[in-house]
């Protein structure tokens, strides 16, 4: 394990902060934002970070500033995350993520008699809708519905 | 209101207007659907027919319903004869047919093909099934049914058999609460209506109400809609054929059934109405079969524009 510490002292210059990620979640997080394959920066994750509510993860991903369509969809599994943009070692915007009203590409369908599980030219499609603190997707194509460990499925 | 080139996929994409517009359509078509008068409002148009599953029944009615408004059909035959087993995708299969045609009605083994299907075609798109997934001309020709043979509005109508399963007592009873119906569900405790749609259609206006005798249920409903139990839902056969005999209509049953009472069924029957019956007023069914045709019609003369 490396040590915490070794990593909070790493601030960067340019780039985003994730923080305040469900611990746990960082790598799932790296996922939906296809990291760090596309990434031309550096990222940094800390897990189990221990904040001012308990544990955390955060994700440091430098020289790259994010956009809302990415960043919403990591509402999806972590949804008090927010997001830091660092310009010069200062975070010039601080904001909640939002969960999205509709998800495309980001997660695969339950049912294995899905259209969208097969052969054919289409990424998957969800609406999604929330019920008290609980995420719903609701399949485009089939119509089922994901309401459990959404993070086992992304794509 | 207009549905020229629209898609027909999902009842659930159809508000009480639209069913209506197209039950007030189905209307009119019936004395062509019965042979009585000739119409060519759709002639010069050809309808395609792609069928991964096989349907006779759905089939027909849809090719019946084309021919009697003067259009053509193309069958594409057997699928798996043909591109399927090549490894073409859906999509491709559309795109290529929708240059032919002028719509499609697909029947297909997986849930939101359809869907699909609409996605990649330049013609409109009408779902005969897909998968578990919706069979909107199924549920539009049991609303017809339901208002020609007696009343939609304050309707009291029992379900019964397998409403776990059954695809189109689910999507009946969406198109249902639109018009505030008091339901009944009459199944085996293996095959009750699953409790998200059950919470869903009450959501959305109907009253629910759950019993476990279709004699105790019949005295006071206007409509019976019985379906078929599939044996393969129980693992042992005893079991099966006590469920089975219990939920089966014979005279006996009908005992203190209203006057006016209807019986319809999505068919084929195996043997849960008993052949007696479908000599009295409360018989349904084959006017129901029958009734597939003039709603194919109008959905047809519809999203072709023929009809406004
Ligand atoms: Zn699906």
């Amino acid at each position: 394990m490396v040590k915490e510490t070794e990593l909070r002292v790493r601030r960067i210059k340019n780039g985003t902060v994730i923080d305040h990620i469900t611990a746990g979640r960082a790598l799932n997080v790296l996922k939906i934002l296809g990291l760090p394959d596309s990434s031309e920066g550096v990222v940094s994750v800390l897990i189990n970070s221990h904040g001012k509510y308990g544990k955390k993860d955060v994700v440091k991903i430098e020289n790259r500033e994010l956009k809302v369509e990415e960043v919403d969809r990591i509402a999806l599994i972590a949804p008090n995350a927010t997001i830091n943009i660092i310009r010069d070692f200062k975070v010039i915007q601080k904001k909640k993520v939002h969960i999205p009203s509709f998800v495309e590409g980001v997660v695969g369908c339950i049912n294995p008699n899905c259209i969208s599980n097969s052969n054919e030219p289409i990424t998957s499609k969800f609406k999604v809708s929330t019920e008290d603190t609980d995420i719903k997707l609701r399949c485009s194509y089939c119509g089922r519905v994901i309401s459990e460990n959404i993070a086992e499925h992304l794509l | 209101m207009n549905f020229k080139d629209n898609h027909i996929i999902s009842t659930r994409d159809l508000s009480r207007e639209m069913i209506d517009h197209i039950l007030d359509t189905a209307e009119r078509m019936e004395p062509i659907a019965r042979g009585e008068q000739r119409s060519d409002l759709l002639s010069g148009k050809i309808l395609a027919i792609l069928f991964f599953e096989p349907s006779t029944r759905t089939r027909m009615s849809f090719e019946t319903a084309m021919l009697r408004l003067g259009g053509d059909v193309l069958n594409l035959g057997s699928i798996d004869a043909s591109s399927i087993a090549k490894g073409e995708t859906l999509a491709d299969t559309v795109r290529v047919v929708d240059g032919y045609v002028d719509a499609i009605v697909l029947r297909h083994p997986k849930e939101g093909a359809a869907l699909l299907a609409s996605e990649f075609s330049g013609v409109p798109v009408l779902n005969a099934g897909d998968g578990a997934g919706h069979h909107p001309t199924q549920t539009l020709l049991d609303l017809y049914t339901i208002r020609r043979e007696s009343q939609l509005d304050g309707l009291k109508i029992a379900l019964a058999g397998d409403l776990k399963y059954g695809r189109t007592v689910h999507s009946l009873c969406y198109a249902l609460s639109l018009y505030g119906a008091q339901i009944t569900l009459i199944s085996p405790k293996e095959l009750r209506m699953p409790e998200e749609i059950v919470n869903d259609i009450a959501a959305r206006g109907a009253v629910i109400t759950e019993s476990d005798s279709i004699e105790e249920a019949i005295a006071d409903v206007d409509v019976l809609y019985m379906t078929r139990i599939q044996k393969e839902r129980f693992p042992d056969p005893a079991e099966y054929r006590k469920v089975a005999n219990k939920l089966k209509i014979t005279m006996e049953t009908l005992k203190n059934a209203r006057p006016e009472l209807k019986i319809m069924h999505p068919l084929p029957r195996v043997n849960e109405i008993d052949t007696e019956i479908d000599d009295t007023p409360h018989a349904c069914y084959f006017k129901q079969a029958f009734y597939g045709v003039p709603v194919r019609m109008a959905l047809l003369g519809l999203v072709l524009g023929a009809i406004e």
